[in-house]
């Protein structure tokens, strides 16, 4: 399993994943993992991969529903108030979300 | 179900059914007055914490009221506390929970199913007169044949999700659980119908009107338009009833057995029953999880430690991100949010999402086909019956698998009730109806018969 930007379509062997692997995809998803996760993922995505492959036997299948438009008029309507807003965050300043610096 | 007996010297506490218990009366009166009423802890509560099952949000306390809540308090029901679930949504048998499993009240050392388990739990135990879960792949009807209640999962567009905290939007309906199926559909009743703040309830004429409903105007959305709780009279002679084989032959034999049963019963009051076939089926599981999965690695990205959830400290933003997200999630969240990203990156997402929409796609033609020469289809709702707790958590293929009857039905955005049919070893067993889009009155007409 190797997810990259440029794509991999050639491994096309799903049941073979290592702990790297795993690593690299959590760090695109922004998960922190122990080596104790890595480990125990990698094995059971093997898995989990090996049984998805099977979906590759299922025809294309046309789906093309009617779709309609469901926008509603852009009208002022009450929302939260900021004190409502920010009062589930772990920091705030000054009537702002307080984050981390970027880089 | 003797709940009461099996709950001999096994304090309601014990069974942690709830991640926190707190009061709120309804009006006065409404259809639900002096009724209680549990409801799942991913459901917004303005003023009393909604975890997820999930350490990062463990101190979240939603600043509105999602729109069915609303509505419960609106048609005079009291909120007894917030229940358990797994993590997020993300299991069958609420083990995943941050706050701990929930125990099963017909056998304690076996699981309530999931995800719903804390919902199932405290109608089995009489903890609650109701409850709602929330059903993206099964999770209303699993807890529900494993506890031996009445879950009622509804088509897609049919309950509002608004103030549901999203884990795959694309699957997942608010539906009722009670002891009887009136109870349940007088609870549907209450939470049905459109809601300008999820634009999922439109129903719209240009989709064909409801197959399901077909005495309703095409510009009415069916839930304005029907009583379900009236639908609840046991009344199924001349009623066609679909048997998939494909949904038959995977269960267990002795869930198949009361299965069957409960089929001859429904022959002996005046039903139909046909084989029908849904090749489709057995491909359902994995273009479920393919499918789930990759919402759910979208959805879960607004844990980010900034606006909500567990703080991530220290170091630039992708380090506090992914630090907080290491702390506040689990294991069963984690794997599922790794895969969706997997399942959706570049150079995997034809192989996999791609053909896990074809295959929605082939489900749902499968079922339109047998629509046309059944009203309802029948299945047991699980496989297998309820496992023991820790039985089969280091297996995460091996819980998927025990989803195969349920998913179908979240894939084809069909409602479908689990229904009490009968005990086998002791333990109870449930029995699925499937209906067509908005067929909600049939589905609980079937199931009103079998408890019966």
């Amino acid at each position: 399993m190797t997810a990259t930007d440029e794509g991999a379509e050639s491994e096309a062997d799903a049941g073979v994943v290592d702990p790297d692997e795993v690593r690299h995809v959590a760090d695109l998803a922004r998960v922190d993992l122990d080596d104790e996760e890595a480990t125990a993922f990698a094995e059971q995505f093997a898995d989990v991969l090996d049984y998805f492959a099977a979906l590759d036997e299922v025809p294309e299948v046309a789906d093309e529903p009617d779709l309609v438009n469901v926008m509603r008029a852009d009208e002022v309507r009450d929302g939260l108030s900021q004190e409502e807003a920010l009062a589930n965050a772990p920091d705030s300043e000054a009537g702002f979300f307080k984050g981390p610096k970027v880089s | 179900m003797s709940a009461d007996d099996a709950r001999d010297g096994d304090s309601t506490d014990d069974l942690n059914a709830f991640v926190t218990r707190e009061t709120v009366e309804g009006d006065a009166d409404g259809p639900l007055a002096g009724k209680t009423v549990a409801v799942k802890d991913n459901i917004s509560t303005e003023g009393i914490r909604t975890t997820c099952g999930s350490a990062m949000l463990a101190e979240y306390v939603p600043p509105y009221d999602a729109t069915v809540v609303e509505r419960l308090r609106e048609a005079g029901a009291t909120l007894v506390g917030k229940a358990n679930m797994d993590e997020f949504g993300m299991g069958g048998t609420t083990e995943t929970s941050a706050f701990g499993p929930t125990k099963n009240p017909v056998d304690p050392e076996r699981v309530p199913g999931g995800s719903s388990g804390g919902s199932a739990a405290a109608v089995a135990a009489g903890e609650a007169d109701l409850a709602l879960g929330s059903d993206t792949g099964g999770s209303v009807r699993n807890p529900a044949a494993f506890c031996g209640v009445v879950g009622i999962k509804p088509t897609y567009g049919l309950v509002s999700r608004y103030g549901l905290v999203a884990y795959a939007n694309s699957l997942e309906q608010i539906g009722p659980l009670a002891n009887t199926v009136e109870d349940a559909a007088t609870l549907l009743d209450a939470i049905a119908g459109p809601d300008e703040h999820d634009a999922t309830t439109r129903y719209d004429a240009a989709e064909g009107g409801a197959p399901g409903a077909t005495d309703v105007p095409d510009d009415v959305h069916p839930a304005d338009a029907t009583e379900y709780a009236a639908a609840a009279d046991g009344d199924v002679d001349g009623m066609t009833v679909g048997v998939p084989t494909e949904l038959v032959e995977g269960a267990d034999d002795e869930v198949v057995a009361v299965f069957e049963d409960a089929l001859a019963d429904l022959e002996a009051r005046g039903v139909e029953t046909v084989e029908v076939s849904l090749p489709s089926v057995e491909h359902a599981v994995q273009a479920y999880y393919v499918i789930a999965m990759s919402e759910a690695s979208s959805n879960l990205a607004r844990f980010d430690g900034v606006r909500y959830g567990v703080d991530g400290g220290e170091g630039n933003w992708n380090e506090s991100f992914a630090a907080a997200r290491e702390e506040g999630f689990g294991d069963e969240v984690k794997r599922r949010i790794l895969l969706g990203t997997y399942a959706l990156s570049a150079g995997y997402h034809d192989k996999y999402y791609e053909k896990a929409q074809d295959a929605r796609a082939w489900v749902k033609r499968d079922f339109d086909e047998a629509f046309a020469e059944a009203d309802v289809l029948a299945t047991p709702t699980m496989p297998v019956l309820p496992p023991k707790r820790g039985e089969s958590l280091d297996d995460p293929l091996s819980l998927y698998l025990m989803d195969a009857n349920t998913v179908p039905v979240n894939l084809a955005n069909l409602p479908a009730i689990s229904v009490p049919a009968g005990e086998a070893e002791g333990l109870p067993v449930g029995m699925q109806f499937v209906g067509p889009a908005f067929g909600e009155e049939a589905i609980i007409r079937a199931g009103s018969a079998v408890e019966e």
